[in-house]
């Protein structure tokens, strides 16, 4: 199940686990990454908070977690190598996974047909 | 985009190029085009980036009574340079001073012969001009010239435009010439805001696309936005007004006390005389207390203005802030200038910037982080 965020992320869920990247639309805003900074593996997030940065030549933006949850896994490829959060922000570029606080939380999030209707 | 943005004779130009425009200074301007930052920065180092800087204010002083003497004499009482012993064809760099020594504004004077053309920053261009016409009106006319100004930037710069002019080859850097391209009276000056060869050419609004077209027409010149003008510059360890200079920060302690000549100091024919003299004089004899430095991170992670910096890692008060800061396309790390107290300004000191609740060990370097490649003789 592949959600999206006014936020321009993205989250796909399988059980309680959910991957979470930024969306190709949030990527092309930001231009080129040089630099992202990803939570620690069994850091708690809490929804709204900021989970991430990812840093552009021009500029720093955090990525807030879109849901609650603990952390399980963070993608060490796309910290040793940002332009692939650039090139790939919806497949190789995923930033973490977290487990669920409340799996039911991805209801209230847009799917792939209201986020492509999303005014961006 | 706010309903009151000024365009630039470019506008369509960038649009069609696929420019992502932002608000600056009043304008829209393109902070990059497709190909993006980094690429736009590196073409700029290998090849010729070509940047729109039409929103900076072009500035003619007119002497009424014909003699540039008198227009330079008096913008001696504002600029504390030697602009009396410029001469024609040259061009100087100069700082705009206010009462207690700070910077109101940085800026370029070109002698173009019977006037004065300064070229000042585009955020400043309006006080500038009625800080101007306050103080000069009595012996200049002062116009604000509706001029396009494009930047050819690189160490292909002087190829791609002598295509359309063989004389530029014979300028040096700071010359400033009028010279005829794409069929029209364009002013050149070979200079330029990227540590990089290259020129600034003035040209009539309605010519500045026409000319624009002739220069891309040359494959190794390539649209640059502000973005990497902005990466460039800070790589070229080049202050930008509103950052690393203001109202709170004087020459000396800015590292530009060399733009103020003898003639202007302390013994020298023509001392004093500007706003903030006194303070600015005592400070060039006295030395700085904290002084401007280059800065680079141990890690990669970029630290941006306002970050504040601390002699130890667990110190309480900080010693400096970051003024520029982001990451340098061509050095692939991050660069940063800032103030440091002046017993920690030597390369190689080692301090501490907070970042997002974190001290970040750093190191300071000397400036430029990428030597200039100005054509000097």
């Amino acid at each position: 199940m592949l959600r999206f965020t006014d936020e321009h992320e993205w989250l796909a869920r399988e059980g309680d686990v959910a991957t979470v990247g930024i969306t190709t639309h949030a990527a092309e805003q930001l231009g080129d990454l040089v630099f992202i900074e990803l939570p620690k593996v069994g850091a708690r997030l809490v929804k709204g908070e900021a989970a991430a940065v990812v840093e552009s030549v021009k500029a720093a933006s955090d990525v807030y977690a879109p849901v609650s949850g603990e952390v399980t896994e963070v993608n060490d490829a796309a910290v040793a190598d940002p332009s692939s959060v650039g090139s790939d922000p919806q497949g190789a570029g995923w930033l973490y996974r977290i487990r669920l606080d409340d799996p039911s939380a991805l209801d209230d999030l847009m799917d792939e047909a209201a986020y492509a209707a999303f005014p961006k | 985009m706010p309903f009151d943005t000024l365009r630039t004779p470019l506008h369509a130009l960038h649009l069609r190029h696929g420019a992502r425009m932002v608000p600056f200074a009043g304008y829209a301007m393109p902070v990059q085009y497709p190909e993006g930052l980094l690429r736009e920065h590196l073409h700029t180092r290998a090849q010729a980036g070509l940047f729109d800087v039409s929103h900076m204010g072009q500035i003619q002083l007119i002497p009424r009574t014909g003699n540039l003497v008198d227009a330079a004499r008096a913008l001696e009482t504002l600029l504390p340079i030697d602009v009396l012993g410029l001469q024609p064809g040259r061009q100087r760099y100069g700082l705009l001073l206010d009462e207690t020594g700070g910077i109101r504004d940085d800026l370029m004077v070109a002698h173009c012969g019977d006037t004065l053309v300064l070229v000042v920053n585009a955020a400043n261009k309006l006080a500038d001009e009625a800080y101007l016409r306050a103080h000069l009106t009595g012996i200049c006319e002062i116009a604000v010239l509706p001029r396009a100004l494009l930047a050819l930037q690189g160490p292909g710069a002087e190829t791609a435009l002598a295509r359309l002019a063989p004389e530029v080859a014979a300028m040096r850097f700071m010359d400033v010439r009028t010279i005829e391209l794409a069929g029209t009276s364009a002013l050149v000056t070979r200079s330029g805001y990227t540590g990089e060869d290259g020129f600034e050419i003035s040209v009539p609004e309605d010519r500045a696309e026409g000319l624009a077209e002739a220069l891309l027409a040359d494959v190794s010149v390539r649209l640059v936005g502000l973005g990497a003008r902005d990466s460039l510059r800070l790589e070229a360890g080049l202050c930008l007004h509103g950052a690393d200079i203001d109202a709170g920060t004087d020459p000396v302690e800015a590292g530009l006390g060399w733009s103020i000549p003898a003639v202007r100091r302390r013994g020298g024919a023509r001392e004093g005389g500007f706003p903030g003299a006194a303070a600015i004089l005592a400070a060039l004899a006295a030395g700085p207390t904290r002084r401007r430095v280059g800065l680079r991170t141990e890690g990669a992670a970029p630290v941006r203005a306002g970050a504040l910096l601390f002699a130890e890692e667990a110190a309480g008060d900080a010693i400096g802030r970051i003024t520029s800061g982001g990451f340098g396309p061509s050095l692939q790390a991050p660069v940063a200038m800032g103030y440091l107290p002046v017993a920690l300004t030597e390369p190689g000191t080692r301090v501490f910037a907070e970042v997002r609740g974190r001290r970040l060990p750093m190191v300071v370097n000397g400036l430029p982080f990428v030597p200039a490649g100005f054509k000097r003789a």
